[in-house]
């Protein structure tokens, strides 16, 4: 395996990790989940590319440097997400998330009807800007920011609409405002995932965000453990690698793909993480949680032979 | 003494059958209100009105001489009305401590922007909310579970904990929904004195639905009696215990007095 290849292996789960650390804010942290954030990417991807994409290739692009791309890509992303969840936020569980798969295949369907990013035919001449380093240095950004963010007020507002929405409603936050705002947030990642893709591929295909690209990303937030930042990258880094490390399978490979993740899911239910962090703080809240679990355990044994004695 | 909610004529119909019909009374600043009906009687349905949980068909709800009626939940909650649950909704995977610090949100105002950004404003204010919850944990008893999953609390400690969470609001109105549901007489006897010092201690006025009467008469100054979405009666606890309507709403009447 030359550097080249593992390089690529690299940026690409580099790329999910920032797609898949958005949909953590959403799913993981608020309890929504989503069936359409390859919709986003694709918007990011495709906004993104239209800024940097010279005008001698593509009559419509503007030939700008790449940042300016994944500004706007991330921003486009951020908007349609604003106007879609004004109208989806207030559906519950299950038929917000029919809402998002819906979403996601119209933002396909449309992309492959326009004709100036050559429809389903592809779009070719998007230039080669993502680097490893920049990835991860955009890695780095969203993994600090994500985790400042939960460890805030407002994070642990949007836990309180995960836990329990009534609930919250009567401590007094604004669950719909806390929905849109994990939304928007984790539409930006997203859209900001999709300039980078677009830019390592150098080729655009409304058929490369599908249904299946959604899920892929819903799987590695669940894999790694819904609430957990750390999880999300270990499981972006490990279920991005793992259908290269399959290839010895051949044609087996996604078999052996969907059999890996189930057995994985068997064995810890609630994901690499489980709601823990791989952080100092985290490991000392997780230390102080068990303690705690495991005196209130004994007290309880001890206060039940009490009343078995004095029976 | 001035009055901090009062209800008048609030009416809520679910399709044709009216849950609360035409119900008026007040509560008194500082008051304990007894709000007291057999099953069924609307009395969580009134609790729920007046969170703005559910939106109401007819009538007023006045909260400090505010129309709160129509305001979407958490604002009514800002204003200062909060309340527990008959069925227990805590956030059940957060620690003890956690619960409550996240109903302290109120009390620190740094932006999103701020926070990600650990600004000077973020952790002054996250100082304070930590201090304050830690402080409602150690007043209510339940220091030694900080760390504790709620999930994993006693059941007595979980209803003990959705108040201390309600207080983390700062509210001036607490509406008890069956805080005593559930509990042995000894954590029945030790609730009715908890609630006596919330009032006393946090300065606010509360309002409780209970079956216990030995709660509802203990702690209570006024009681307000519910039967089919109906006021039945309201009164002092001696009042209330003696009015035949009341009596015949609980007990029934007996063959030969109907017939008389």
């Amino acid at each position: 395996m030359d550097w080249f290849y593992i390089q690529g292996i690299l940026m690409l789960a580099g790329i999910n990790l920032i797609a898949v650390l958005g949909l953590s804010l959403l799913t993981g942290f608020t309890g929504l989940f989503s069936f359409g954030h390859a919709g986003f990417m694709a918007i990011g991807a495709y906004i993104g590319a239209l800024m940097t994409v010279s005008p001698t290739t593509t009559p419509a692009g503007l030939g700008l440097p790449f940042f300016v791309g994944v500004i706007a890509g991330g921003l486009g992303a951020g908007i349609v997400s604003y106007f879609i969840g004004r109208i989806t936020l207030n559906l519950k569980g299950d038929y917000f998330c029919i809402a998002t798969l819906g979403f996601g295949e119209a933002i396909r369907l449309i992309l492959n009807n326009v004709q100036i990013f050559g429809g389903s035919r592809g779009w070719p001449g998007v230039p080669y800007k993502s680097t490893l380093p920049a990835i991860i240095l955009v890695d780095v950004v969203a993994v600090l920011f994500l985790a400042n963010l939960v460890r805030s007020r407002h994070g642990r507002n949007m836990v309180a609409v995960r836990e329990e929405e009534l609930a919250a409603q009567i401590t007094g936050i604004n669950v719909f405002k806390y929905k849109m705002i994990a939304l928007v947030i984790s539409a930006v990642y997203a859209g900001v995932a999709g300039v980078f893709f677009a830019h390592y591929m150098t080729f655009l295909q409304p058929k490369m965000f599908s249904l299946t690209k959604s899920t892929e990303l819903t799987i590695i937030v669940i894999f790694g453990g819904l609430g957990s930042i750390s999880g999300s990258v270990l499981g972006a880094l490990i279920l991005t690698a793992l259908p290269e490390v399959l290839r010895a399978f051949e044609i087996w490979r996604l078999v052996f793909y969907g059999a890996a993740v189930i057995l994985i899911m068997i064995s810890r239910p609630k994901g690499l993480m489980g709601g823990m962090e791989l952080s100092p703080g985290g490991i000392r809240k997780a230390r102080a949680e068990r303690k705690a679990r495991l005196e209130a355990q004994r007290e309880m044994k001890q206060a039940q032979e009490g009343e078995i004695r004095n029976a | 003494m001035p009055e901090i909610l009062r209800i008048s004529r609030l009416t809520k119909r679910f399709g044709g059958l009216a849950a609360v019909n035409d119900v008026s009374f007040s509560v008194p600043e500082g008051a304990i209100v007894g709000l007291i009906g057999p099953n069924g009687a609307g009395k969580t349905t009134i609790f729920n009105l007046v969170t703005g949980v559910y939106s109401l068909t007819d009538g007023q709800v006045e909260f400090g001489g505010l129309n709160i009626a129509g305001l979407p939940a958490y604002k009514i909650a800002d204003l200062g009305i909060t309340r527990t649950f008959q069925n227990i909704r805590l956030f059940k995977n957060l620690t003890v401590f956690e619960n409550v610090l996240t109903a302290c949100h109120r009390s620190a105002s740094y932006s999103i922007l701020e926070s990600i950004l650990r600004l000077p404003r973020f952790r002054q204010e996250e100082k304070n909310i930590t201090r304050k919850a830690e402080e409602l944990l150690s007043i209510m008893g339940l220091s030694d579970r900080r760390d504790l999953v709620a999930n994993n609390l006693p059941y007595g400690m979980q209803r003990r904990l959705e108040i201390v969470r309600a207080l983390a609001l700062d509210p001036k109105l607490l509406l008890l929904d069956e805080p005593a549901a559930g509990m042995n007489p000894d954590e029945t006897e030790q609730l009715m004195r908890m609630i006596s010092k919330i009032r006393d201690d946090f300065k606010l006025s509360i309002l409780v639905i209970e079956h216990h009467m030995d709660l509802i008469m203990g702690v209570c100054e006024r009681i307000v009696v519910l039967n089919f979405g109906v006021k039945l009666a309201e009164g002092n606890p001696e009042q209330i215990s003696n009015d035949p309507k009341v009596i015949e709403a609980y007990l029934g009447v007996a063959e030969g007095e109907a017939n008389a």
